[in-house]
């Protein structure tokens, strides 16, 4: 059984915050192979075509038949613990900050031996489930556990470095105010965040999801226009301090394209809410978040944004939203360098149509905000950096790696 | 049927050289490779142009390789190697030099293993030390050798039920030795209990189990026995050697290695078996590696080093003397000079120039050496039987 999280204390202002480090970060380019299928939750490792060998760590020719014609492929996470050792030394600052670390060598059905981060419950001689996760350098890296899962697994010090699990955090949710707001506030009370901070925007229209969160526990609510950089400035000289996980919620969807609907007032609107408020809020809230990336055990971690599948190909039937979305894409992906160096992953969830008044004419599959909201905690307990939810989005990136040209010609809701 | 291979005959191995250890020196690897080729000259009696052949291993020497080293020293020999795998280096550059003399293509070689120890300087070795593990290995903790040494000595003492006592005995037994050497970085004899409680570094290995990294240098000089007599220095010759890489590749860990492929041949080469070897220089930036020699190079079963160890005395005045100079474990770990200190103390033994202890009698000395633990295992094993000429 893992050791239970030890509970967070108010903070003494007196002590001195310990300052972020990264782990080393150096890794080969057939290395960051391994972060592409960190990147989406698999478990992939590269396999000859030719004899079938797996490899590790990863190379660019075989080491069995010499053959060139490698690729990623998923393979079983099973295997066995061969050997371990608890270091008490380090020669890396991020690890001496964080000594005693766990370290083991699994023996991995798929073949190869492969040294792992290595869960408190893990034992000598025992099978093992394997994980490829994002560590605070934004690196790939395996992690092994107890092959059935053991009760509070996730509290796991050593493992949290390398997942993004809400329990004991502050969480801020960008927008409470639509339903999905709600569902994501019901999510992180589940998973046990110490505080959700809601904010809603334009305080003369009434909505009813805020009107439950408000009935919430751990919640409080607080105003946030992310048009507004005074708002912005202000709710992060009252709270950006305590933020641990950052739920970028900022949704305004409205359909049309270019020339079937001119509009450069709702156009934007969607870039200022989407592009800009991104901008806004990462320019007040990701200076401290980063500095507290390894602020005690629950430290800021991570910051999501929930985007559209549409961010990857543009759908002309809401034509400005996804350019919209692209921008804040892009955007994520500069942020993500930016707070690398205090050790806070940007993670992004693709979502297709969901259930709301905007989608109205979108015809199903749609997506109920609390499925997306579930998916978002799960991803983050797992460490997952892009989240694709629902049918539309996996097809997407199916047919997008398939043919980005017949996507991009044919797409419709 | 293996085609016996060509012996060593004519071939002498002397002019043992060390260049005192020092924790740490702001002297560069060149400054160590230049001080070691001015004592092998001097106690060769010989010319700096005599040499026309260098076989030189440096972790430190970076962004020259042993081609820079030359214009350093103003030198311009006819035959030049480098050798680049760490503690198997030394009876690599051995073997490799005296091919090169009995086929003519240099008289003199002197072999060098040579690193200095700035005050960063392992952190950078290890941090940089190969692909696999900058991408597998060391953002695993960035233990470095303790960490890769942790999981093998976890796993051996498992699998073969040895104890913290045995290997202690190992340590202790090495730190006698060293105590009359004065360029030992250890200076004080270690007993049991100081061994078993030693500071926690990487379970199960604690602090005397890990070797202390270092500046320093060692050396030999390769030439026919002709040229030694006429110059009139005292020599060894070489009864047989072996080198192999990568062997064992899918043993899911490290318990033996590559000696265990070679030792038939090995021993055939030299026409002598275990029980005439006198002493062993065995490689030892752990003493779990030691074990795993003992029992690969025919001394005893696999697994059964702890009980061969156990009514032994290992010292070397003893009836199984192990690293007679103390080792790396008790002088120091130079780098690439670990990997010629098993061949420049066997030289001393058996050409009665010792620093130390001196094993009587000894007419054969086994040595061998270990390196490059580039993923999750060493990569390179080597060995040599030198005799009394």
């Amino acid at each position: 059984m893992t050791t239970l999280l030890p509970t967070p204390k108010r903070k003494d202002p007196v002590k001195r915050t310990r300052k972020p480090s990264k782990p080393p970060g150096d890794r080969s380019r057939e290395a960051q192979g391994l972060a592409t299928m960190a990147a989406s939750g698999r478990f992939a490792l590269q396999v000859c075509r030719e004899c079938k060998k797996t490899q590790y760590p990863p190379r660019q020719f075989c080491g069995g038949c010499l053959s060139d014609q490698i690729e990623w492929q998923d393979v079983s996470n099973g295997g066995k613990l061969l050997a371990e050792t608890t270091l008490q030394h380090s020669n890396d600052v991020f690890f001496r900050d964080r000594l005693p670390w766990r370290l083991g060598i699994i023996i991995a059905d798929a073949g190869p031996s492969i040294i792992v981060h290595l869960a408190e419950d893990c034992v000598q001689g025992q099978r093992v489930r394997m994980s490829l996760a994002i560590d605070r350098a934004g690196n790939a890296a395996i992690t092994a556990r107890p092959e059935k899962p053991t009760p509070q697994e996730e509290d796991d010090l050593q493992l949290r470095e390398m997942a993004f699990d809400p329990k004991d955090r502050r969480v801020l949710i960008v927008d409470g105010k639509t339903e999905m707001g709600l569902e994501l506030a019901k999510a992180f009370e589940k998973a046990g965040a110490r505080d959700i901070f809601v904010g809603h925007s334009q305080p003369w229209r009434a909505s009813v999801h805020l009107e439950a969160i408000r009935k919430m526990d751990k919640t409080t609510i607080y105003p946030l226009d992310v048009t507004d950089s005074d708002s912005v400035e202000e709710l992060a000289s009252m709270i950006g301090d305590k933020v641990e996980i950052m739920i970028n919620n900022s949704y305004h969807l409205r359909m049309g394209g270019v020339l079937d609907r001119f509009d450069i007032n709702t156009s934007h609107d969607e870039m200022e809410i989407h592009y800009h408020g991104l901008m806004r809020l990462a320019a007040y809230f990701g200076p401290v978040m980063r500095s507290r990336g390894a602020d005690g055990h629950h430290g800021a971690t991570a910051w999501l944004n929930i985007l559209s599948a549409y961010a990857w190909v543009n759908n002309p039937q809401m034509g400005t939203y996804s350019a919209s979305q692209a921008a804040a894409l892009s955007l994520s992906q500069c942020l993500r360098a930016e707070l690398a160096d205090g050790g806070v992953r940007i993670v992004n969830t693709f979502i297709g149509p969901i259930e709301d008044e905007w989608y109205q004419l979108a015809p199903p599959p749609k997506l109920v905000p609390s499925t997306v909201a579930r998916k978002i905690v799960e991803s983050l307990k797992r460490g997952i950096e892009d989240i694709p939810i629902g049918a539309v989005a996996e097809e997407i990136i199916e047919r997008l790696a398939e043919n980005p040209k017949e996507i991009e010609r044919t797409i419709k809701l | 049927m293996i085609e016996k291979r060509q012996d060593y005959d004519g071939i002498a191995v002397c002019a043992p050289v060390t260049i005192p250890y020092s924790r740490y020196s702001l002297r560069s690897a060149q400054w160590f490779c230049g001080k070691s080729i001015a004592e092998l000259i001097r106690s060769a009696k010989i010319e700096k142009n005599d040499i026309d052949g260098f076989c030189i291993s440096s972790f430190t020497l970076a962004p020259d390789s042993a081609v820079g080293l030359m214009q350093h020293a103003g030198v311009s020999p006819r035959w030049l190697d480098h050798i680049p795998m760490g503690g198997a280096s030394g009876v690599v550059a051995l073997r490799r030099a005296a091919r090169a003399v009995q086929a003519g293509d240099a008289e003199i070689i002197a072999c060098v293993g040579a690193d200095t120890n700035h005050v960063d300087t392992f952190r950078n070795t290890i941090a940089t030390f190969s692909q696999f593990a900058n991408d597998a290995v060391y953002p695993y903790g960035s233990g470095g050798p303790n960490s890769s040494f942790a999981f093998l000595t976890d796993y051996y003492m498992r699998e073969f039920g040895n104890s913290r006592e045995d290997f202690g005995k190992l340590c202790i037994a090495q730190r006698d030795n060293a105590l009359p050497v004065a360029h030992a970085m250890m200076k004080k004899p270690l007993t049991m209990e100081e061994y078993l409680n030693a500071r926690l570094i990487a379970d199960p290995i604690r602090l005397f189990d890990c070797v202390m990294p270092c500046a320093g240098a060692e050396a030999f000089l390769v030439m026919s026995e002709e040229r030694a007599r006429s110059l009139d220095i005292p020599y060894t010759t070489i009864l047989s050697t072996i080198e192999r890489h990568n062997a064992f590749p899918d043993d899911p860990i490290q318990f033996r290695g590559g000696w265990a492929l070679d030792i038939d041949e090995f021993y055939d080469q030299a026409g002598i078996g275990p029980k005439d070897i006198d002493f062993l220089q065995a490689y030892d930036d752990y003493p779990v590696i030691c074990f795993m020699q003992i029992e690969d190079l025919g001394f005893c079963k696999k697994g059964d080093a702890s009980k061969f160890i156990d009514d032994k005395d290992l010292t070397t005045n003893g009836d199984f003397p192990i690293n007679t100079s103390g080792g790396q474990l008790s002088a120091g770990q130079a780098g690439a000079g670990g990997g010629y200190l098993g061949v420049v103390e066997t030289i001393r033994q058996l050409t009665e120039q010792t620093i130390g202890h001196q094993v009587e009698k000894a007419q054969h000395g086994l040595v061998s050496c270990f390196g490059m633990i580039n993923y999750d295992r060493g990569l390179c094993t080597s060995a040599a039987i030198l005799a009394k000429a």
